[in-house]
């Protein structure tokens, strides 16, 4: 149950990093994003974010940052097995899955639905 | 009318932005769908063969498949103008990015509109994470082989 | 720079068609059609645009009771790229065609361009307007339709409208163009797209101020005068500009915005309306219109524009706008 409730406290939080980086900081989405995505970079350079899965589950898997995360970890679990070129060849064995995903359903979905113009 | 005359007015006379308010959604937002994401987590791990390790892959991808239905009904859209960075930093949000250009370009045909238009908006996320992982994975390997760190 | 026309042009007709959202304006018994399809039976906004276009077009020429070969100019543009819709929708209108790209201001300075060439004896009847599509402009100045983007309170809505007028020699039956004034570019270093109305109004200030400067006029000789998308914001800058230049508050009734009326009260469209299309479809119906009924003798149109880019706006530029004014009246 727990888990429940740190996915929400430190999700939430991490949303709300990005939402004070858009109104205070007067970011674009896109700058935002990027800030976020090379600050999970970052933080698993320094070891720091695996524990914060282990702690928040999806909470810390599902916001943007785990992205950058995910790269990282993949880039240096391949570079302590082989050495400098797995640095690269690392990054995208686990973050295959958001890509491949955006991808193919950005393709169905261009398929199947049309933009409409309504107001909310 | 000076420049510096005109930024005063602009200033007293532009409505605020809503800080607290706006950070209060998105956080309450953001919490709820990494809630429905560690749902789906759990529901992979105790139905199917996965780990907490390996459920991530599943998981992630089930939340794009659902941002895809949201997006596509004009969902997202309105939960993106109450949520703000609730609904644009969870992998959701990026879902919507890509999946939202790939609809609009759809009149361009799919090879020059869909194809080369669907990272307009997420493509600088994908970028910046491979380079900046690539430099904090090479920075520190390097620090591990000059013995500096350990892994 | 302040023009005056001494062979009064008129305004021998105009009409005004506007998409499905638009059935939720103030305006919409003055609107000739409210489509119920935004793609107004075309496979893409661009094109569905274009079609607006010359249906519009088509009512003028319908309502004044001409064809296209008796129009001697086609003088219009719109927000897209090398305003395609545009271009695309005279090839179908067959008449001389200059392309003009003043952003929201189009709807204005292309019935400036029109008057001098009827002042000219160049043109006996001119067709100007312009237009806007709301996902056709969304998706070339902001995001995709379906992007989960927030926006501020000071955002404003693109209208799907477009809005043309026939403008031709002096007929006592309708009004008249009595003098212009062409803008010059005004940028006080707004930098936010979501912010229109903040970067337009010192544009309207400097256009109104020199209006009424070289005319010799205060606000009290109009009936009233209206700017084309400032937006409820972008209204209350000009206001508060104009007051601090000692216009009274009743003077200041007079000043209003298409914009910021076109929705009414709805706050689902934030600041309010935007867009090449706004403040033609205003002008070219409800503003003629009341001059019909007498309701309006003499007024000021002041259509503003933004003149920025997609790439301007991510070369980090400021927004440099401009506003377009004619003073119409009628006797």
């Amino acid at each position: 149950m727990y888990t429940f409730l740190f996915a929400f406290l430190v999700g939430g939080i991490i949303c709300v990093i990005g939402q004070l980086l858009m109104d205070v900081a007067k970011l674009t989405p896109a700058h935002t994003l990027s800030t976020l995505v090379v600050l999970g970079a970052i933080l698993d350079g320094f070891g720091l974010y695996e524990p914060l899965i282990d702690f928040a589950g999806a909470g810390a898997t599902i916001p943007i940052t785990s992205f950058g995360n995910a790269l990282t970890h993949g880039a240096l679990a391949e570079a302590e097995k082989h050495g400098l070129v797995g640095v690269l060849t690392g990054m995208f064995e686990v973050t295959s899955s958001g890509i491949s995903a955006a991808i193919i359903f950005g393709f169905i979905g261009a398929l199947i639905f049309r933009s409409k113009g309504k107001v909310d | 009318m000076k420049q510096q005359q005109y930024k005063t007015i602009e200033q007293q006379i532009t409505p605020a932005t809503p800080y607290v308010l706006n950070a209060f959604k998105a956080f309450v937002v953001g919490g709820l769908i990494c809630v429905i994401g560690q749902a789906i987590a759990f529901f992979y791990m105790i139905f199917f063969d996965f780990t907490e390790k390996t459920v991530g892959n599943p998981t992630v991808a089930t939340m794009i498949f659902i941002s895809m239905i949201l997006t596509g009904f004009g969902l997202y859209r309105k939960l993106g103008q109450f949520a703000g960075a609730g609904s644009a930093v969870p992998v959701t949000g990026f879902g919507n990015a890509v999946i939202s250009a790939a609809i609009e370009h759809k009149t361009e045909g799919l090879v020059l509109g869909v194809g080369s238009n669907m990272f307009k908006l997420a493509g600088s996320v994908i970028v910046f994470g491979t380079v900046s992982a690539f430099f904090v994975a090479l920075i520190k390997t390097l620090l591990v082989m000059m013995g500096v760190l350990q892994w | 720079m302040v023009i005056l026309f001494q062979t009064k042009p008129s305004l021998l007709a105009g009409a005004a068609i506007v998409g499905p959202l638009e059935s939720r304006s103030v305006f919409r018994s003055y609107f000739d059609v409210v489509a119920e399809d935004e793609l107004f039976q075309e496979k893409t906004n661009e094109r569905g645009q274009s079609r607006l276009i010359t249906d519009t077009c088509q009512l003028v020429m319908d309502k004044a009771q001409i064809k296209n070969l008796d129009v001697d100019y086609f003088l219009s543009g719109d927000l897209v790229n090398q305003m395609t819709p545009t271009n695309f929708a005279a090839r179908e209108l067959a008449v001389s065609f200059i392309g003009l790209f003043s952003a929201c201001a189009t709807s204005v300075s292309s019935v400036i361009i029109a008057s001098l060439l009827t002042e000219l004896g160049a043109s006996q009847l001119a067709i100007a307007g312009s237009s806007s599509h709301h996902n056709a402009t969304e998706r070339q100045f902001r995001y995709p339709v379906d992007y989960g983007a927030q926006k501020p309170a000071t955002a404003q809505w693109t209208v799907t409208a477009a809005g043309y007028t026939l403008v031709g020699k002096y007929n006592p039956e309708f009004p008249y163009v009595v003098a212009a004034t062409v803008g010059k570019v005004v940028d006080f270093n707004d930098t936010d797209p979501f912010h229109m109305g903040g970067a337009m109004a010192p544009a309207a200030y400097e256009t109104i101020t020199t209006h009424l400067k070289q005319r010799k006029q205060k606000i009290y000789d109009y009936d009233m005068i209206m700017t084309g998308d400032l937006g409820n914001i972008g209204l209350k800058l000009v206001k508060a500009m104009l007051a601090q230049d000692g216009i009274s508050n009743d003077e200041l009734k007079l000043i209003r915005d298409a914009g910021a009326e076109y929705y009414g009260e709805d706050k689902s469209f934030l600041a309010g309306a935007s867009g090449a299309g706004c403040s033609a479809s205003v002008f070219f119906s409800y503003v003629l219109s009341q001059f019909k009924t007498g309701r309006y003798k003499r007024v000021l149109l002041v259509a503003t524009g933004a003149l920025l880019s997609p790439l301007s706006f991510q070369q980090g530029e400021s927004i440099p706008c401009t506003a377009h004014a004619i003073e119409i009246a009628m006797n």
